[in-house]
Parts: C-alpha cells; structure tokens; sequence
C-alpha cells in the first residue's frame, strides 16, 4: 500500500461533507478532532438518510402490507446490503445490533442458552463444558473480555489468553499453546483501539481451526480505516459498529458465518423474531431475523448503510493509504516532544492512525486538558482496556486518532500544543 | 495558555500536585481509631487509599492524622493533598462541614462561593475553576469521597450537635 495522503482538493471535498468540523470551540478556536477512535463524526449523506427516513419512509418495518412498510423494510433491508457488502459478508449474515458490545454479548449468551441445552441438537457446537477454555487477547477492549469472563463463570469454562509484546503487537507465537484441544472460542480484536496494531488474522484463524474453535473478531477499530474482507478473513463472527464508521450511535452489526447463524439460538425473544407461537411453545424464524428480537433501529441501520456506502464511494484503499500517512505523521509529531513515549508500534507498518502516549510526569487528564485548550480532541484514560494498560505499567494514556477526514495541519496543531504540556506543568523549566 | 487554564491549574494546585502533602501510608497513633477507603475513578483510572486516624479532644472525635496513597492528575491527587491540610487536627463536625462547603463549590459552575464560606476552605479555593469542567470535578472530590468514607468505617459518629471546640470559634447562625 502507499501511503498516499489525499490531495488537499479531494480532503476539502470530504471535510465539507462533515458539517460539525467547521465548529469552533473553546473562545473561537478551531476544532482539530484527533478522538476519531471513541466516534467518528458524521457526514451529511448519514444525516440525510436518517432525516429522509423519518420525513418519508416511517413505518414499521417486515409487518404491514401498506406502501409505506414496504419502502421502509426496503430502505431496512437495502442498507443490511450495504454494510454486508461493505464488508465482504452476505446479507444473511449481518445481523442489527445496538452496538458491537451488543453483538458480543449476544454471541456469549446464544453460547450460554446452547450450554443450558437450547436450540436442540444442530446448536451443541456452541455448547461449553467445565474445562472447556476461552482464549482472549490481553489487547482486548473490555467488550470483547468481560462477556467472555461472564460466559466462562456461567459455564464453568475458563479464559486464557495471548500475550502482548513490547511494541504492542499480539504474540502470535503463544498462539500454539495459550490455544489447545480445549480452546472452543478464540476471541480477538482486528485493531487495537490503544496501540493502533493490526492484527494479523490468519495465523489466529488457522490455530482456531486446527482445534476445532470458533473465531469472534473485534472488527470495531479496523472496518471503519482498512478495507476487510470477512469472507476472505475466514472468522467465524465479527462485530463492528456504526458510530466508529462515520455511522449514527444506537447501531452495530454482527457477522456470523451463515450456517453459524442458522445453528445458533436466539437470545433476546419477542416480537419480529418467531415463527409460530402456541401457548405451550414457540419456533423461530431463520437468521438475520432470529437475532432481531423487538422493534429495530429502522433509521439508525439506514444511516449505517449510508455511511458504508460513503466510505465505499471514498474507497477503502484510499482511505487506508491517507490515514497511514497520518499515522507517520502523528508518530512524528509525538516523537519530536522530549519526554513522551508510545503505547505501541512506532513503526507504520500494519498500524492505525491511532497513537496512545504518555507524557512523563503529567497525567494523562492533565495532558488532554491542555490539548483541549487549544481546540484539540484527544481521549484520555485507559480507553475501555485497562489489561492492557497496566501490560505497560500505566493508568492512563492520551490518545489522538485520526479518521479520513484528518488533515496534515490538524496534526501539526496537535504537536504544537503537546510541545507545551510539560512546561505549563513545571517541567523542564 | 489561555486565562481559563491558569483559573483551572492554580499555582497552588500545580505546587500540592508536585509535593504532596500526606502522601505514604503511615499508622495512627496505638490509642487512635482508624478507618480506610480505596476509591477510584472508574472513568479515568484515577484511584486513592486514605486512612483516617481518630482521637479525642475532650468528648470530641477529632482526626489525628491523614495519610493516603495515590494515582491520578494533578487536580485529584492536589486535591487529597488540601484535604489532608484541611481537616487534621479539625474535629468532626468541622470536618463534615468542610467537607460539605468543598462539594458546594464544586456544584457552582466556577462563580465560587461567599467569601465567609470561601475562607473557610483555605487553599481549597483553588479548586474554583475546576467546577468549570464538569468531567473534572469527580477528580477533585475522589479523595474527598475516601475520606468520607474512611471516617464512616471508624464506625465513629460525627456529632450531631456543634461541639465545645466550635462553638467557641463561630457564631451563631
């Protein structure tokens, strides 16, 4: 890949897209949006969508035989095309969630239901015994750990996990034997949200299905700035959610391979999600829809749809190329202030625009509070991964994450403001 | 840097981040009561271990002694370091009262408070600016929330009625 930035016409183009950046805050200063990671900010093609639904559309979706249901589950179901598409998936396979913690714990929970002997014969695979182990990473976001430590105190399973090494990659070595004859759920993330690693997947995959485990992929941080592949991947499941990919909150997306989805058992029950119901017992529709329990996030899912198509229109290759260019730039920004050191590669091979650091002696908040006095929006803390923060000895750290629409100066601004952080605080006076 | 930061990081919390006072757990006094709170800031990280130590002045419970333990940013690790300013020596009754008069000042969006009420705070007026940002408030009142709690888990109750030592130094109201 080369690590061609956008040209400024093109990135003006994309910025005007975007109605929030051109804000200002903090007495007149402009906006320089460096949290992409926590949520990226929208464009008016998913404000649109959203809005078009409401004013035109509205209706209740797969019920009703007026027009107005019509061109709504339409609208519904085109926009599962999308972001199925978008992801290399079929649209089977794409199920609305409310978010990717969501569709995590829906994965650990059909799990549960099928230990408690649920879903009948075809669901045994996903059926944990006493012993039986769940490996996770110690890379992990809270949302692909807590649901697995969950599972395992239901099931009396147990949860194990790989490593990271010093520069914040995954150690793929421990993979032949963190992961055994026992391992039936290999969880890990695709990119971290702290270091910026990416992961790479086929040796996990291989590993998994040389014991016969499933695969759950953190797709949360990669889908929104690298093109992905799920078929070409070959997990098992996946989530990611919208927010993070220039998406409305409220929405998510779980992938599961289709005669996964077709063995699994539901988990939310209700409304939308049966077949036939008797007061004695109930069967239940085919996946997507079995995992689609209640009234959905109609317009949230639209707007979804219309961020995939955005980036899609942009193209993954293109996006990917920009922010690795603003990858080097942010390590060069952070790495020419004395006294700040990377969570994670300092390289920019196979690494997101995302760049967690610490200052010494200024914490973390004391850090962001001062980048934010000068209009830029880092995240500060432990960004829903405290394993891995303390892997590397700290609390907290500060982190600048980039999207698509980042620019070169943005990045210059943020390195201005960090050279200041230690001597407003007494350092190196 | 703008005025709003200098308003938010006095140089007196800057000072009590740097050298903090209190800091390193230490035992009371074998006659005195203690008490102990670990508290964290789930959102950031942020966590305190104070220990309380309690004797008597008359009848009155007093703190003897404040000592902690401690990670987090200069507003809340400035912040246990006033405290421990604050309230040692003070009997109970005048902590929670000071204790109650800090978490006013926090609620006031930065307009601080009376000058009467201020002057009782000391250099915990300081903390006026931080009531400015709300996600830094629950900094500033972490060690305030340990120390709370470490004086309930004494199991010594806070005097219902204004005591000999207090009412000899405030009027009534």
């Amino acid at each position: 890949m080369t690590e061609t930035m956008l040209s400024a016409g093109e990135l003006a183009a994309v910025r005007a897209d975007f109605p929030l950046l051109a804000r200002t805050l903090r007495d007149g200063k402009p906006l320089v949006y460096l949290d992409s990671g926590a949520t990226s900010q929208k464009p008016d093609v998913v404000l649109d969508a959203e809005q078009d639904f409401y004013a035109q559309r509205n209706a209740a979706v797969h019920r009703g035989a007026h027009q107005l249901a019509e061109e709504a589950t339409e609208a519904f179901e085109h926009a599962r095309e999308q972001v199925a598409s978008f992801v290399g998936a079929d649209v089977g396979e794409v199920v609305w969630t409310t978010n990717a913690t969501a569709g995590l714990n829906l994965v650990a929970y059909a799990m549960s239901n099928a230990t408690a002997g649920r879903g009948g014969e075809a669901a045994r695979r996903f059926a944990l015994a006493p012993g039986d182990e769940i490996v996770v990473t110690e890379a992990e976001h809270h949302a692909n750990l807590v649901p697995w430590q969950e599972l395992a105190a239901r099931t009396g399973a147990v949860v194990r996990w790989v490593g990271v090494d010093d520069d914040g990659r995954l150690r793929t070595d421990e993979l032949a034997h963190v992961v055994t004859d026992r391992t039936r759920v290999l969880a890990f993330t695709h990119a971290s949200n702290v270091t910026g690693a990416v992961t790479d997947v086929a040796p996990f995959v291989a590993r998994a299905r040389a014991v016969g485990a499933l695969t759950v992929l953190d797709a949360c941080q990669s889908v929104p700035h690298l093109p992905v592949d799920l078929h070409a991947l070959g997990v098992d499941f996946a989530v990611f959610s919208g927010h993070k990919m220039l998406g409305p909150t409220g929405v998510g997306a779980l992938y599961g391979r289709r005669e996964l989805l077709e063995a699994m058992p539901p988990v939310a029950t209700g409304g939308s999600m049966v077949e036939v119901v008797t007061m004695q017992s109930t069967t239940y529709a085919p996946p997507p829809q079995r995992f689609e329990a209640g009234t959905q996030m109609v317009a949230q899912a639209i707007g979804m749809g219309a961020a995939a198509a955005y980036l899609a229109e942009l193209g993954m290759d293109a996006v990917a190329a920009h922010e690795a260019a603003l990858a080097a730039e942010l390590l060069d920004a952070v790495a020419s202030v004395p006294h700040v050191r990377v969570l994670g590669p300092t390289d920019t091979r196979d690494r997101l625009a995302t760049v967690s650091f610490v200052v010494d002696g200024v914490h973390a908040h004391d850090v962001g509070q001062v980048l934010d006095d000068a209009g830029v929006a880092v995240r500060v803390g432990h960004h829903c991964a405290q394993p891995l923060h303390r892997r590397f000895g700290v609390a907290a750290t500060a982190r600048a994450s980039a999207s698509v629409y980042t620019t070169s100066q943005e990045i210059a601004v943020f390195r201005e403001a960090l050279t200041g952080v230690r001597a407003f605080f007494g350092w190196d006076r | 840097m703008t005025s709003s930061m200098e308003q938010l990081y006095q140089q007196v919390i800057l000072d009590h981040a740097r050298d903090p006072h209190g800091r390193g757990l230490v035992d009371g006094p074998a006659d005195a009561v203690a008490g102990e709170s670990h508290q964290v800031n789930p959102t950031c990280g942020d966590e305190v271990t104070l220990r309380v130590a309690l004797g008597t002045r008359g009848t009155v419970p007093v703190v003897e002694g404040v000592s902690w333990e401690g990670q987090g940013c200069s507003i809340s690790q400035a912040s246990v370091s006033v405290l421990t300013d604050l309230v040692t020596g003070q009997d109970l009754r005048q902590v929670d009262e000071v204790a109650e008069t800090f978490r006013a000042l926090m609620h006031t969006r930065g307009a601080g408070l009376d000058e009467e009420r201020e002057d009782a705070l000391g250099d915990a007026t300081a903390f006026t600016g931080v009531a400015k940002y709300p996600a830094r408030i629950k900094c500033a009142l972490l060690g305030w929330a340990a120390l709370k709690d470490a004086i309930a888990k004494t199991g010594v109750a806070v005097p219902a009625t204004a005591s000999a030592a207090a009412t000899t130094t405030e009027e009534p109201a």
